[in-house]
């Protein structure tokens, strides 16, 4: 009940405290001397922004890399102790090795059958029925995601009728059901493949909105030249499509790095599925502050080259302007 | 999702006025088209449709037949994994939770955004583009990087496994991406209307109120969807904040059931049909909404 009224209240005060400092705030901001309204207003403004951004990621950015370098009680200095035991031990490695294969696999699947699956749609009367089967899985959590994976890979013995989908429709063909989650060949295919099925909508829905802005009248123009349609996509399309496949390649590659939710909630890293957030997340758990640090900094480190990426495409945005 | 052009673009391959038996060609020939095509949006539609069957049948059919027998007679659909999952104890409770801390969480974020895109857009200030740049940077920090200082510091002012912590978290780890985008919508609103407002003597409070935010709101709204469902659905910010609290979340709550129960978990599809509900209806009902937020936010961004 607390907890009802404490939301409630937060629901109508945090607006009307903000709408408070705003006007309160303006009317003291205004009495004051024109040139020193000008220098204190902007920050006025922007500070409740800058102040969250702050406290809730520069500080801890800076905090992470601190925490890295010490010990789990924080109380001494260590060099790189926690950077070598997340190189040198096993189970860290086994996640280094699946983010890898996340990056690599979900990455470059999930754009690829987006733009497919786009270029597809388009020729089709039926397009915008298909695009909300492909993309309904986008508004699914990954928590509900996996339940229904779960079903789709689920293992019967063999003899006894198969739950699972998929085992289901292999045993059609007379093939032997498959321990799709156990299997270690099998295990880090299936969830990758969860991922895929989750934000391959996300993809095509992109692609999709910039395919539509490519004129007729190039595709005609391509066609009266006697290209045939593959000729077209991987000549005229694509390239055309290119500076929204390496944005939405972007997006996928930060997404790849920070799976975290299908492989807690499916395995929870067991047969060595672990990603490398789930593996930070359970040395959080386990209060190796240090270590958990160590593989938050690893995972920046891998992210950087695309925040600067994202900083120059920024840029020229803003020179366009 | 818009079907313009379609036609157009479909009928283009084909010449105007042939034969039926050039026809009939170009239909057999469009086959496969329209086959890889089924194939596709049956292996995007079947696991969801097949979950949801399977939550409507008893606990002790879904381990014994796959959901697919259910489609021929006798159909058998009970409500008895409902039951059970609302029965759990803390399951009722979680869903009530999800909500308090989702609604919340978005208005605060978006209050705040709102109001520093308006000075990042409309006001000249030293450092400028330099905090926006940083801000532009902090879009794509993973958030498990900014985790343990974060629950450190709930931890020092007596917040943490509090549904606050979570609301402070999540707006924190969603300004930059808000305030990104509405600066970008806001920048784009005509000079002159706010030019005309400071002749008549408007102060930037009225003219934030009473112009900006008003036409804002399209940009609110399609955010407002995507932020609301973001954080009904995270799984990580409140695994961290409220993992032992007795204020977990569903999500939360589902995922501890997951773990926990190994065997006999099938009346969990119960649970996730609940948990998936609320954002189905969303897409479903603001569609229009919900991928222009998707495509807004890629595209330029």
């Amino acid at each position: 009940m607390d907890q009802i009224i404490t939301a409630a209240v937060a629901v109508v005060a945090v607006p009307l405290v903000l709408l408070g400092y705003i006007v309160l705030g303006e009317r003291v901001i205004e009495a004051l001397p024109d040139r020193l309204q000008v220098a204190i207003r902007p920050y006025f403004w922007a500070l409740p922004a800058i102040g969250f951004a702050t406290i809730f990621m520069i500080y801890p950015l800076v905090r992470t890399v601190i925490i890295s370098f010490r010990n789990s009680e924080d109380s001494d200095w260590i060099g790189f102790a926690n950077y070598k035991y997340f190189f040198t031990f096993p189970d860290t490695l086994t996640s280094l090795r699946n983010s890898l294969l996340w990056l690599i696999f979900y990455t470059s699947i999930s754009v690829i059958l987006g733009l497919v699956i786009a270029i597809l749609l388009d020729r089709v009367r039926y397009e915008s029925l298909a695009k909300i089967a492909i993309f309904l899985p986008v508004p699914i959590s990954a928590v509900a995601a996996s339940i229904i994976w779960k079903f789709m890979f689920d293992y019967q013995a063999p003899g006894t009728p198969q739950t699972g989908t998929l085992n289901a429709l292999i045993g059609t063909i007379g093939h032997e059901p498959v321990a799709w989650l156990i299997n270690s060949t099998t295990n880090n295919a299936a969830l990758i493949f969860v991922g895929i099925w989750t934000v391959t909508g996300f993809c095509m829905v992109i692609i999709s909105a910039s395919l539509k802005a490519i004129s007729t009248e190039v595709l005609e123009a391509a066609r009266m030249d006697g290209a045939n349609e593959f000729q077209i996509v991987r000549l005229v399309v694509t390239p055309l499509l290119w500076p929204t496949i390496t944005v939405v390649g972007t997006t996928m590659i930060i997404n790849a790095l920070k799976t975290f939710d299908i492989v807690y909630v499916m395995t929870n890293g067991a047969y060595d599925t672990d990603v490398i957030a789930t593996q930070m997340f359970s040395q959080l758990q386990h209060s190796h502050y240090g270590r958990a640090a160590a593989v938050g900094v690893v995972l920046f480190i891998a992210i950087v080259p695309l925040l600067v990426v994202n900083i120059r495409r920024f840029q020229q945005q803003e020179e366009q302007r | 999702m818009s079907a313009e052009q379609v036609t157009t673009r479909r009928e283009s391959a084909v010449g105007a006025g042939v034969s039926t038996l050039d026809r009939l060609g170009y239909r057999l020939q469009r086959l496969p088209l329209h086959l890889v095509i089924i194939i596709f949006c049956a292996i995007w539609l079947v696991p969801t449709v097949g979950m949801i069957i399977n939550s409507f049948r008893g606990v002790s059919d879904m381990g014994n037949s796959g959901w697919w027998t259910t489609l021929f007679p006798p159909h058998g659909f009970t409500l008895e994994s409902y039951q059970q999952v609302l029965n759990i104890e803390g399951v009722t409770p979680s869903i009530l939770y999800s909500v308090l801390i989702t609604i919340p969480a978005t208005v605060i974020q978006l209050a705040i955004a709102t109001m520093g895109a308006y000075a990042f857009a409309w006001m000249n200030f030293p450092g400028r583009n330099l905090f926006f740049i940083v801000i532009v940077g902090l879009m794509v920090v993973p958030i498990q990087m900014t985790l343990i200082p974060v629950l450190q510091f709930f931890q020092l002012i007596h917040l943490n496994g509090t549904i606050m912590a979570v609301w402070l978290a999540h707006s924190g780890y969603g300004l930059p991406f808000e305030v990104f985008l509405l600066r970008n919508y806001l920048g784009g609103l005509p000079r002159e209307i706010f030019e005309s407002a400071e002749v008549d003597g408007a102060g930037h409070s009225v003219r934030f109120l009473r112009i900006a935010v008003p036409m804002t709101i399209p940009a609110i709204a399609s955010l407002t969807i995507f932020v609301f469902l973001g954080i009904w659905n995270d799984l990580l910010v409140a695994l961290t904040f409220l993992g032992t609290s007795p204020y977990r979340p569903f999500t939360v709550v589902i995922t501890g059931l997951v773990t926990s129960l190994g065997g006999g978990w099938q009346f969990l599809t119960a649970a996730a049909v609940l948990q998936m509900a609320l954002p189905l209806a969303v897409f479903i009902f603001l569609q229009r909404y919900f991928v222009r937020g998707i495509t807004s936010g890629s595209v330029k961004g």
